[in-house]
C-alpha cells in the first residue's frame, strides 16, 4: 500500500507538471490531433486519478493491506466496532484530502455545465428573437448583420450553427461550404463537452499553471479536427481564403479598441494570438500524419495512463511483490 | 394557436419596427392584422407576453400613461451586436458557449496569412 501510494504520488506529479508542458510544446500534435485530444484526456483523468489516489491509498495504509480490506476496515471503523485501531490524525488528514478534493472536481465540473447551460440558453432565447432560420440548410439560423461571421451553440436538444448575412454575401460559395463542415464537425464530435472539462479542469486548480495550457492545447487541437474535416469536402486554398474572409473582417475592429461604444470596439478580440497559429501553420505547409506505428506509442501511452493508476487503486498489492 | 415564443419574436418585432411606444391594445390589433392565427388573441395574452419579455429585460414599459405603453429597451441591432459579441467575445467562460470558426486566430495572424494567400496568388 505505502509504495503503490508513493508510486501514485510521483505519477500525479509527473502528470501534473513536466508531461503536459513537454506536450503543449510537441510539434507532433499537430500531425495527430485526434491521438492528441485522446492523450491530453489520458494525463488529465490520469493526473486527477493518480492525485486522489494517492492519498486515499496512504491514508489508509494503517487499516488494510489492499484498498477492498481497508475501506472494509473503514467501515468498520466509522460504524464504532472496537476491534479496528483508528489510524492517526496524519492519515486522516489524508484521507479527507483526498474526498475533498475528489468532492472539489466533480463540484466544479457541475457548476462549469450548469453555467454554460444557463448561457447558452440565454443566447438561443436572444437567437430566437432576431435570426431567420436559413432557406436552404438544416439546423442553420442565419443573423442580420454585415459581419462575417460563423459559430455553433451546441445543444442537447438541437444544435444549430449561425451564419450571419455578411458570411453568406462576402464568402463564396466554396468557402461557405469549408465553413459550414467546420463548424458541424464542432458540432458532430461534441467538442464543447471537451472544451467543458478543461475549463473545469483549470477552475478547479486555478493555480496549476499546466492546467491553463492544457486547455489551450486542447482548444487548439479541436480547431484542428475540425479543419481536417472541413478539408474533406474542400481544397486547402478555399479553407485558408474562408478563414481569411472571416478573420479579417475583425481586423479593423483591432484598431479601434478605445471606441468602446461602438461596433467596432465590442468586437475586438481573438485570444492567444500567439499560440493558435499552429492551425494556420499546418495549413500552410501541410505535414504528413503520424505513422501508424507512431500513433500505436501515443495511444499506448494513452491507455495505460488511464490503466495504470486505476489498476493500481484496486490492487495495490501490485507492487508490493 | 401560435406558441408564446412565437407570439414573443412577433411582439418584438412590431416594437423595433414602431418608432413610437405601443399599448397592448396597439399591439393586439397589429398581431391580428398581420397574423392569420392571431384571430382569437385576447389583450391578456399580449399583456403575458409583454411581461414575460420584460421580465428578459428586453422590453421597458412606461408607467406615466393608462394604459402603459411599451417599447423595446434597445434596438434590434444592438442585440444583434450582443449576440456577436457572445460569440466573438474574449470572456473565458464564452469558449464554452459557443465554437467559433476562427477560434484562436487573431487578428495579426489574418493579416499575414492573407498577406501569404495574396502573395501565392500574384506568383
Amino acid at each position: 500500500m505505502l509504495l503503490t501510494s508513493y508510486f501514485l504520488a510521483a505519477l500525479a506529479i509527473v502528470l501534473a507538471w513536466p508531461t503536459p508542458l513537454a506536450l503543449s510544446k510537441a510539434k507532433w500534435t499537430a500531425r495527430a490531433p485526434v491521438a492528441a485530444v485522446l492523450l491530453w484526456q489520458a494525463i488529465a483523468l490520469g493526473g486527477g486519478l493518480s492525485m486522489i489516489g494517492s492519498m486515499l491509498v496512504w491514508g489508509l495504509t494503517p487499516l488494510g493491506n489492499d484498498l477492498i480490506s481497508a475501506l472494509h476496515a473503514g467501515w468498520l471503523l466509522v460504524t464504532g466496532d472496537p476491534s479496528v485501531n483508528s489510524p492517526g490524525v496524519i492519515h486522516l488528514f489524508a484521507l479527507s484530502t483526498a474526498f475533498l478534493f475528489a468532492f472539489h472536481l466533480v463540484l466544479t465540473l457541475v457548476r462549469a455545465s450548469w453555467r454554460t447551460t444557463r448561457q447558452r440558453a440565454k443566447h438561443r432565447q436572444l437567437l430566437r428573437l432576431l435570426s431567420n432560420p436559413s432557406q436552404t440548410r438544416p439546423n442553420t439560423l442565419v443573423l442580420d448583420h454585415d459581419l462575417p461571421v460563423a459559430y455553433c451553440v451546441p445543444g442537447f436538444n438541437g444544435s444549430v450553427t449561425v451564419l450571419s448575412r455578411g458570411l453568406l454575401t462576402q464568402l463564396s460559395a466554396e468557402e461557405q461550404r469549408g465553413v459550414i463542415a467546420h463548424e458541424s464537425s464542432h458540432l458532430d464530435q461534441r467538442h464543447d463537452f471537451l472544451i467543458l472539462a478543461f475549463t473545469a479542469w483549470h477552475e478547479a486548480l486555478p493555480w496549476l499553471p499546466t492546467s491553463r495550457l492544457s486547455l489551450e492545447a486542447v482548444r487548439q487541437l479541436i480547431e484542428m479536427l475540425a479543419d481536417d474535416k472541413a478539408l474533406e469536402v474542400v481544397t486547402r486554398p478555399v479553407l485558408l481564403r474562408a478563414i481569411v474572409g472571416v478573420a479579417s473582417s475583425i481586423t479593423p475592429a483591432k484598431t479601434s479598441q478605445d471606441d468602446a461604444k461602438g461596433l467596432a470596439g465590442e468586437i475586438v478580440g481573438m485570444p492567444g494570438g500567439e499560440v493558435t497559429s499552429r492551425r494556420l501553420q499546418r495549413l500552410l505547409s501541410p505535414v504528413a500524419p503520424l505513422s501508424g506505428f507512431q500513433n500505436f506509442v501515443v495511444l499506448s501511452c494513452t491507455v495505460l495512463l488511464l490503466v495504470c493508476p486505476t489498476i493500481l487503486l484496486i490492487a495495490p498489492r501490485l507492487l508490493s511483490w | 394557436m401560435a406558441s408564446l415564443g412565437d407570439l414573443e419574436r412577433s411582439v418584438m418585432d412590431l416594437l423595433w419596427d414602431s418608432a413610437e411606444p405601443l399599448t397592448a391594445n396597439d399591439l393586439r390589433d397589429a398581431l391580428a392584422a398581420c397574423g392569420t392565427d392571431a384571430k382569437e388573441l385576447a389583450v391578456t395574452t399580449v399583456l403575458t407576453v409583454l411581461a414575460r419579455l420584460e421580465k428578459k429585460g428586453l422590453v421597458a414599459r412606461e408607467r406615466s400613461t393608462r394604459p402603459h405603453r411599451y417599447t423595446a429597451s434597445s434596438s434590434r441591432e444592438d442585440h444583434t451586436v450582443g449576440l456577436l459579441n457572445d460569440a466573438l467575445g474574449t470572456a473565458q467562460d464564452r469558449e464554452a458557449v459557443l465554437a467559433r470558426f476562427i477560434g484562436g486566430i487573431s487578428a495579426e495572424e489574418a493579416v499575414s496569412l492573407r498577406a501569404i494567400l495574396d502573395s501565392v496568388k500574384t506568383v
